[in-house]
């Protein structure tokens, strides 16, 4: 069954079990599972994640397109682009319910009642009346840091949120278990990749992922998508996009690690009033069995384009084989009947 | 950027599910928010190929069962027609099965594993115990041409055994064949094929006996067709029951099964199907009538397929469809455990 480097013989299917992904498909003695934690919280939107990602894999252009949303011009996690930051700017007005902006590290606006300055510390600023009325330019970045200017000058009741997609490299992934060539493989580190010599693009993966991730090329024909850099971390490099995020937004590591990581992060930003900080992607008990990258959101998650409850489709699998089995019997019977039912 | 513009990702944050108007609703309009309106899902990347094969492949399970049961109650023309159409339809839905892959010449890939997750996989295989069965079965049909003596006389002798052996096999295996492209469809993230993964197996069962029905229908004298008229009823019941449910049982799912190009097809599906089956059972005495009703029912399954892979593909496009399900289960899981 196993060959001298602990490779299994045999595919397993993913479903098999959530605790230990490269266990269940049949790794023997698979290193700790190595994961993605994504902070969006500290996302600056430099995108050095995006190009990190390109050089290293040999990712092609997908040519100059301007999208005319916000400074995204990448658009979606495509065959051509592994990573993808998302830019959403928000109007949050006054007395939307939120936290005081005293509490907000962020910054939304809600102290855009107030008309005296209540601080110096970051994030406590005062408030502009007018802020709250019409949408505002944001600006150019300043030479400071943002919020320690000690002045309203320049800050209006809008918030923006970073966010670098990946793919999920799900504990039951849909696209390794809909692939019918063992295209899709479970590494010994719990991630799924591609193998692009046995990839024939039968487009199989690409209907079955629940967050539309994989892709085909256009061109090339084959599924491609993140390897979590395959080849770095098994050489025990931290892969292209962690490598390169200059604010630790992208976080390497064995997944446990980073679960408690992003679990005591969470803590602390609810604690200063962002209390709509929350992971996304973490619990093993989720519809696909926890995400090899999870997430944390500053907002809902379909704000940032990801399904709220993902579910791998073959979950379901077993009784559409049933429901199948039953209509095929239908027919069995329907033809019998036709030729039974009488003389002509 | 514009000081007076409202800011971007605020313009798009809230839709309306009732947006393009003149559409009535089963359900009310559903608030969502979303990334730009942009999709979640990638829309399948197959294209027509995919949806002609799942007619083809219901053309072939069809007459398959319309041939065996020609050859077992001893009706030669019933059980010709239906081996020779099944055999084209297999040939065909190979070519355009093949014809979809982004790397065509690696087709033979999908040998390499037997995955009961991937049924594509099953497909495959059933694909490739069917073909060679229903290859078999109608080429021994032309054992009659064969010379009596020599090499080929022993092939004219032992032809129509084998042909008989392997039209039971085809035959054993059409109901897979005619029915997996229903999973194969609703094992995916696509929102309207996967919640419609009760329903449709009962839609493509009944798209491929009407097909094989209206192959028999066409190629036999109306006397002989009893039979396939009767398979037409059968198939055209299974479709129309299938197809009610998929427009209206799914909720907001069963929106793109009503509306745009799917709603259209699936609409004209219905009605050549009706057409089909009133004229296979009241024209019974005219051999024009009948293989007119046999060509609608052929068309009215084309109709069918291509209609439920619009539908799909239009339910991936729009994330109306991804997110809306998905907050109603996570609200309905909430308020469960608050109970």
């Amino acid at each position: 069954m196993v060959d001298s480097r602990g490779r299994p013989a045999v595919p397993a299917p993913s479903t098999a079990g959530a605790a230990d992904p490269a266990t269940a498909a049949g790794w023997v003695d698979a290193p700790p599972r190595m994961g993605f934690f994504t902070d969006t919280s500290v996302c600056i939107g430099c995108k050095a994640c995006e190009v990190a990602c390109k050089e290293w894999n040999g990712v092609p252009t997908s040519g100059l397109d301007l999208l005319g949303m916000s400074y995204d011009n990448t658009g979606a996690l495509t065959a051509n682009s592994w990573r993808h930051v998302a830019f959403v700017e928000q109007h949050r007005p006054a007395g939307d319910g939120s936290s005081p902006v005293a509490e907000h590290p962020t910054g939304t606006s809600c102290a855009a009642g107030t008309t005296t300055a209540t601080g110096t510390e970051p994030g406590l600023l005062p408030g502009r009346p007018d802020a709250a009325r019409a949408p505002e330019f944001l600006g150019m970045p300043a030479a400071g840091p943002p919020g320690r200017t000690g002045s309203a000058e320049g800050r209006g009741d809008f918030r923006w949120l970073m966010m670098s997609d990946v793919c999920k490299h799900c504990t039951r992934a849909g696209c390794l278990d809909v692939c019918p060539t063992g295209a899709l493989f479970r590494t010994e580190f719990g991630t799924v990749v591609v193998q692009e010599d046995i990839c024939n693009g039968c487009g199989y993966c690409v209907s079955a992922c629940p967050y539309g991730v994989i892709d085909r090329r256009v061109g090339d024909g084959r599924a491609w998508k993140c390897t979590l850099c395959y080849d770095r971390i098994g050489a025990g490099l931290t892969p292209a996009c962690a490598q390169a995020c200059p604010t630790e937004s992208i976080q390497y590591g064995p997944l446990d690690e980073l679960r408690e990581r992003a679990a005591a992060r969470v803590d602390t930003l609810r604690a200063r009033g962002e209390s709509q900080a929350r992971l996304y992607g973490h619990d093993p008990n989720d519809g696909v069995g926890g995400d090899g990258a999870f997430f944390l959101l500053l907002d809902e998650p379909e704000v940032y384009g990801l399904p709220p409850d993902p579910q791998v489709t073959t979950t379901d699998l077993p009784a559409m084989w049933r429901r199948a089995g039953l209509a095929a019997l239908a027919m069995t019977a329907a033809a019998v009947g036709a030729f039974l039912g009488g003389r002509r | 950027m514009n000081p007076d513009r409202a800011a971007v990702g605020d313009r798009f944050r809230r839709f309306r599910a009732g947006r393009r108007g003149g559409e009535e609703l089963a359900v009310p309009p559903a608030e969502f928010t979303s990334y730009y309106g942009r999709p979640i899902l990638k829309p399948p990347v197959w294209t027509w190929e995919i949806a002609a094969y799942l007619f083809t492949g219901g053309v072939a399970a069809g007459s398959s069962l319309l041939a065996a049961g020609g050859q077992v109650t001893g009706r030669p023309r019933v059980r010709r027609a239906g081996r020779v159409a099944a055999l084209a339809a297999i040939t065909a839905s190979a070519g355009l099965l093949v014809k979809d892959l982004g790397r065509p010449e690696r087709f033979h890939h999908m040998l390499r594993v037997a995955k009961p997750t991937s049924p594509m996989s099953m497909g495959t295989w059933v694909l490739t115990a069917y073909g060679p069965a229903a290859g078999l079965a109608a080429v021994a049909e032309a054992a009659s041409l064969l010379p009596t003596r020599g090499p080929l006389g022993l092939a004219r002798r032992v032809l129509p055994p084998t042909g008989r052996a392997a039209g039971l096999t085809a035959a054993a295996l059409a109901p897979a064949l005619g029915t997996y492209t229903a999973v194969l469809l609703a094992d995916t993230a696509v929102p309207s094929w996967h919640e419609a993964y009760a329903d449709l197996p009962f839609v493509f069962a009944g798209s491929a006996l009407a097909s094989g029905a209206g192959v028999g229908l066409l190629a036999v004298p109306a006397a002989e067709a009893g039979p396939a008229r009767r398979m037409a009823v059968a198939g055209a019941g299974l479709e129309l029951f299938g197809a009610h449910r998929l427009e209206n049982r799914l909720g907001l799912l069963s929106e793109p099964y009503r509306s745009g190009r799917a709603g259209a097809l699936l609409r004209a599906g219905r009605a050549l199907t009706v057409a089909g089956v009133a004229g296979a059972v009241l024209g019974r005495r005219s051999r024009l009538v009948s293989a007119l009703s046999g060509a609608a029912l052929l068309a009215a399954s084309v109709a069918t397929r291509f209609g439920v892979f619009q539908a799909g593909v239009a339910s991936a496009r729009d994330p109306k469809y991804t997110v809306v399900p998905q907050r109603e289960r996570l609200d309905r899981r909430a308020a469960e455990s608050d109970r």
